[in-house]
C-alpha cells in the first residue's frame, strides 16, 4: 500500500475555521502506563491526526484541529480510555460547507 | 436560567431537528430549539443529496429560495480496481422536470436557509448553546435540559433529541448505548471548487443539471466502504467513508484513503486543477434497522441520525431525518391538542407512526445487509472488484485468444478466488438479505 505523507493532513486543516477553546480541551485521554489498543489504533484513525504518541510512550491529545466526527468516541469511549464531550457553545470547528 | 417554559425543546438543527422544530411552531406550539454551532449549519456535514419529497411535505414552496446546488440527471455507480472503473449509468432526460426529485446540496448553506424557515415559523432558536444533559425527575422523566450557558436550566414538556450521529445526552441519560464501530462508518470529504464551465465539461452537464458517482472497490483498501463525487454549481464534494472497526482493525488512515481515491486515475482528471477549501470528517449510521434504539420515552423522542436511522443501502439519511423529525412532531403535536401528558405511552405514537412510514419499512427490508456486507467486506470490496475489473479488460482486450479459452480462464479466476460453494453463498446470502 502507498504510504501518504503525514503532513498531508496539516494541510487540509488549513482550509478550516475553528475557534479554539484554549485550555478547556473537550477531549481527555485517561493517565496511562501502557496505551490501549483502542487508544493506539485512533494515532491512524482519527482523521486529523489529533492524537500522537509522545516520547514517554503515551498517546496525547490536541484538539485544535478536531473536526468533532467522534471516531475516537466511538472506539475509545465506553473503554474509558478517553472522556469526550462536545466543545461549548460556539466553538470548535466552524464549517463553511458542511 | 431561562424561566420561561415551553412546549417542547428540539436538540439540534439539523434535518431531523429543523423539521421537528418548524412542524411543532407551524402548529402553535411554543418551540425552543439549542444549537451548539454558531449558526444553524455551522457543524453539519453531509455529502450531500437532498431528496424533493420529504422536503416538500415540510416546505411545499422551498424551490423558490432555497439555495439548491443542481438537480440531478444522472448516477454512476463505480466498482473500481487499482487502474480500472466499470460502470453502471443511468441518465435520464425526465429528470429535467419541473419539480426535481434529487438536488445536490451544501449543508452549512442550506440549514442556515431552513433555520430560517423555522424562526419564521415562530420557534426560538439559540445558537451557540451547547446541551450538556437532560433534566430529568425523580422517576427518570425527561423534564427539560441543562446547557453550557450561565446557569442554564430550561424545562419543557418533552424534548427532541436531534443530536446526531455523534449524540451524547441520550447515552448520558442512560436511554441508548454509544454507536458502535461495527455500526457506523466514518467519512471524510473534500469540497474541490472549480468554474462551472469546467464542471459542465467534466461531467457531461449544462444549465443546472448534476451528476452523482459512488464508487466501491479496491479504493477501500478491503474494508467496508465507497467513494462518492457530487457536482454542486461551482465545486465537486469528494469522499471516502468505511466502517469505523475496519479502520480500527486495518490501521489504515481516512486521509490515506481521500488521497488514494483523489489519485485514481478515473478520479484525478476529473479535479485536476481545484481550489481545495475544506475538508471535513463525520460519521454515518451504518447499522440498519438491527441498530435502531428506543424512540421514545417518559418526555424525550429521538429522531434522525441520533436515532440511527440511515438506509445505508441506499445511501438515504437526511430524508430519513427529516421524515422522523416530522412525524415525532406531529405525534407531539397530536397529544398535546389532546391535553395529555407526553408520556412514553402517549409518544409511542411517534414508533407506531413511524413504523408505518417509509423509514422504518425500508429500514426493515434491508435489516440482514450491514451484517453480511460488514463481515465479508475483503470478498465485496476487494476480490469481488477484482475479479470482476479483470474479467472486463479480458472481456474488452484483443490478443488472439480464442474466446472460448478465455471465458474458461475467467470463471477459474472466480472459482479460483472463491470456490464454487462460496460463489453460491454470497449470491445466496445477497439475494436473501436484499429481499
Amino acid at each position: 500500500m502507498p504510504s501518504e505523507p503525514s503532513q498531508r493532513v496539516e494541510d487540509k486543516l488549513f482550509y478550516n475555521r475553528y475557534l479554539v477553546d484554549s485550555g478547556r480541551a473537550h477531549i481527555k485521554v485517561r493517565p496511562h502506563t501502557t496505551p490501549s489498543s483502542r487508544l493506539l489504533s485512533m494515532l491512524k484513525a482519527c482523521p486529523a491526526r489529533c492524537y500522537e504518541l509522545n516520547d514517554k510512550g503515551h498517546v496525547e491529545v490536541t484538539v485544535d484541529g478536531c473536526m468533532e466526527c467522534g471516531t475516537c468516541r466511538v472506539i475509545c469511549a465506553e473503554s474509558g480510555d478517553i472522556e469526550w464531550s462536545y466543545p461549548r457553545g460556539g466553538f470548535g470547528v466552524l464549517f463553511k460547507f458542511g | 436560567m431561562i424561566e420561561e417554559r415551553f412546549d417542547a425543546i428540539v436538540v439540534g438543527a439539523g434535518m431531523g431537528g429543523n423539521a421537528a422544530a418548524l412542524t411543532m411552531a407551524e402548529r402553535g406550539l411554543k418551540v425552543l430549539q439549542l444549537e451548539r454551532g454558531e449558526y444553524s449549519g455551522s457543524k453539519n456535514v453531509q455529502g450531500a443529496i437532498l431528496y424533493a419529497d420529504m422536503l416538500e411535505k415540510l416546505i411545499p414552496n422551498f424551490r423558490e429560495d432555497a439555495p439548491l446546488e443542481r438537480h440531478l440527471v444522472e448516477q454512476r455507480f463505480w466498482i473500481v480496481d487499482e487502474c480500472s472503473h466499470t460502470g453502471l449509468h443511468y441518465r435520464s432526460d425526465d429528470f429535467n422536470e419541473e419539480k426535481p426529485n434529487r438536488y445536490t446540496i451544501i449543508r452549512a448553506q442550506f440549514d442556515k436557509w431552513f433555520s430560517e424557515k423555522v424562526r419564521e415559523a415562530g420557534a426560538t432558536v439559540l445558537c451557540e448553546t451547547t446541551v450538556t444533559e437532560l433534566l430529568q425527575d425523580s422517576h427518570g422523566r425527561v423534564v427539560g435540559v441543562r446547557t453550557d450557558r450561565n446557569g442554564g436550566e430550561i424545562h419543557a414538556d418533552v424534548v427532541v433529541l436531534a443530536e446526531g450521529v455523534n449524540g451524547v445526552l441520550g447515552t448520558r441519560a442512560g436511554l441508548r448505548g454509544r454507536p458502535e464501530p461495527d455500526k457506523v462508518a466514518l467519512a471524510v470529504k473534500e469540497m474541490h471548487f472549480l468554474s462551472r464551465e469546467t464542471i459542465d465539461a467534466r461531467f457531461n452537464l449544462k444549465g443546472d443539471e448534476g451528476l452523482v458517482i459512488e464508487a466501491a472497490g479496491t479504493i477501500s483498501r478491503g474494508m467496508t466502504g465507497m467513494g462518492f463525487i457530487y457536482s454542486n454549481k461551482e465545486c465537486i464534494s469528494l469522499g471516502i467513508g468505511c466502517l469505523v472497526a475496519d479502520f480500527q482493525r486495518t490501521g489504515e488512515t481516512p486521509y490515506g484513503l481521500l488521497e488514494g481515491f483523489k489519485r485514481h486515475p478515473s478520479v484525478a482528471p476529473l479535479i485536476e486543477g481545484s481550489e481545495v477549501k475544506e475538508y471535513s470528517a463525520h460519521l454515518i449510521p451504518e447499522g440498519g434497522y438491527k441498530a435502531i434504539p428506543q424512540l421514545c420515552g417518559e418526555g424525550w423522542v429521538v429522531v434522525g441520525d441520533a436515532a440511527q436511522l440511515n438506509n445505508a443501502i441506499h445511501r438515504e439519511g437526511s430524508n430519513l431525518a427529516m421524515t422522523s423529525g416530522r412525524i415525532a412532531a406531529e405525534a407531539i403535536c397530536l397529544i398535546k391538542s389532546r391535553k395529555d401528558p407526553m408520556t412514553a405511552k402517549n409518544l409511542s405514537l411517534y414508533k407506531k407512526l413511524l413504523n408505518d412510514s417509509f423509514v422504518i419499512k425500508d429500514l426493515k427490508k434491508y435489516k440482514d445487509m450491514p451484517a453480511l456486507l460488514h463481515t465479508h467486506s475483503q470478498n465485496f470490496f476487494l476480490t469481488y472488484p477484482q475479479l470482476f475489473s479483470k474479467a472486463m479488460q479480458d472481456y474488452v482486450r484483443v490478443d488472439g485468444t480464442p474466446k472460448l479459452e478465455r471465458e474458461k480462464l475467467m470463471l477459474n479466476s472466480f472459482i479460483k478466488a472463491r470456490s464454487w460453494s462460496g460463489l453460491f453463498s454470497d449470491a445466496l446470502r445477497i439475494a436473501r438479505a436484499w429481499r
